[in-house]
């Protein structure tokens, strides 16, 4: 099994007549860990979207761990088992405990038993350092406590692939930290991750890659010593000095 | 021969109460099971579904219910079915409720934030699974005190079946007229007996508004 954990070729996306992802080209690596940054609009949510079908695309193909992805059918489903997601807004179900979010998809779509499933969101909940929140409510939770129950829901698919739709945007200060180790753990071991952020030291820290992205196009991407060291493209340039 | 409003007079109004209460009932239910299907229809992917859903609706509440009730209960007979007050009553309130219950709930629907939708969805859970345990749980507090207050509406609403003949509160109301020409103090009995069923129910509806309020707030 050495083929590739997302391939995309030719990859555009509309909105309306907004052209939202033009002629992407990307292969991602099995246990790459790549951080997409970009200004607002650059269409680098939208790019991670198309890869669990949150946005369908208008023309390419989408291969995910060699299922490719088609507007009919059973792939789609059967990709987002493999693919968990994290949302800026966490996005945990209020009516649900920790636990129950935990477990919900697990039971439902893998039919997994309740004691098995409750057991691996114990696991998980332990490794993200919050088991002890397993019977509350997301209100209950502060920001960065939700954000890593919503890292562990999504593990407990024990998905191959896992994606970041700016993690840490929706954060008090102070609790970009513990999200940004739940997820530098992952990165560890060896989760191919694509993650929109704009945590430029987290890039550091974990990434593989780093990919800019403006007006739906990649336009510049590479190992973070040469992407952040000698910037080639002005808009990069420029949208390092702005965060920086 | 105008007798007087006895005691007995008073009797059989009070007992007429079940007849509304069982045609309420029966609209409710069959307004409550159309209604889902409805609202599922409005909040659908297929342009199809989501057309004919919103024609049913405009349909239904662009003509007064009295007109469904005329219609349905002479249609009975076209179709070749008995003509029954009970069974076109029940069926025009239930196409009635159907239609108002689906546009409430559309808008419930509708009022779940749509990262729920695309949680449940990346999560890999199906339509069915994601609507069962993810949105209309959520849906539905955000539906309860509309519904209790259509509730009332539809309660009101059975009087107009006494005009294709059914008995109910208010043809209980009409024939004791009939008999004893005091329409001051027998529609009064049957306001009374209205608003005793219907009091409770606003009063309900405006505590879960409240409380619903609260929850948003918080």
């Amino acid at each position: 099994m050495t083929q590739d954990a997302v391939i995309m070729r030719a990859v555009n996306k509309y909105y309306g007549g907004f052209h939202a992802l033009v002629d992407i080209d990307l292969t991602v690596r099995r246990g790459e860990r790549i951080v997409i940054c970009g200004p607002s609009g650059s269409g680098k949510s939208t790019l991670i979207r198309t890869i669990n079908q949150l946005e369908a695309i208008q023309s390419g193909t989408i291969i995910v761990d060699g299922v490719e992805l088609t507007a009919w059918g059973d792939n789609v489903a059967k990709v987002r088992q493999d693919v968990g997601m994290v949302f800026q807004n966490f996005n945990l179900f209020p009516h649900m405990t920790v636990l129950e979010n935990c477990v919900l998809s697990p039971m439902k779509t893998r039919k997994i038993p309740r004691a098995e499933a409750e057991a691996t969101a114990r696991h998980y909940l332990e490794r993200v350092r919050i088991p002890e929140q397993a019977d509350k409510y997301p209100a209950q939770l502060s920001g960065g406590q939700q954000q890593r129950v919503a890292i562990a829901r999504a593990l407990c698919m024990k998905p191959r692939i896992m994606l970041f739709d700016e993690p840490t945007s929706a954060l008090d200060p102070e609790m970009v930290k513990e999200v940004l180790d739940t997820m530098i753990d992952l990165a560890r071991e060896g989760m191919t991750m694509l993650c929109v952020t704009h945590e430029m030291d987290f890039a550091r820290a974990v990434a593989d890659r780093v990919i800019f992205m403006d007006k739906g196009v990649i336009v510049e991407q590479g190992a973070p010593d040469e992407f952040f060291g000698s910037p080639r493209n002005e808009r990069l340039r420029n949208f390092l000095g702005q965060i920086a | 021969m105008i007798r007087e409003f006895s005691s007995a007079d008073v009797t059989f109004i009070v007992l007429a109460v079940r007849w509304t209460l069982i045609l309420s009932a029966i609209a409710f239910a069959g307004g409550a099971l159309g209604g889902l299907l409805v609202a599922l229809a409005r909040t659908s992917a297929s342009k199809v579904l989501r057309r004919a859903s919103a024609g049913f609706i405009q349909v239904f509440q662009g003509t007064p219910l009295l007109m469904q009730l005329f219609l349905v209960y002479f249609g009975l007979a076209v179709i070749g079915l008995p003509i029954d007050p009970l069974l076109a009553a029940a069926v025009a309130l239930t196409l009635h409720a159907s239609a108002y219950l689906g546009e409430i709930w559309r808008g419930s629907i509708e009022a779940v934030p749509s990262g729920q939708t695309e949680a449940a969805t990346a999560l890999a859970l199906s339509y069915p699974h994601r609507m069962r345990h993810v949105v209309l749980p959520q849906a539905m507090r955000i539906a309860t005190a509309p519904t209790v207050g259509f509730l009332v509406q539809l309660i009101k609403g059975t009087s107009l079946a006494s005009i294709i003949g059914f008995t109910e509160l208010t043809r209980a109301g009409q024939i004791i007229n009939n008999a004893t020409f005091k329409p001051f103090l027998v529609f009064g009995t049957v306001a009374a007996l209205y608003f005793i069923l219907c009091w409770p129910l606003s009063l309900m509806a405006r505590r879960l508004e409240a409380r619903m309020r609260l929850a948003v707030t918080r």
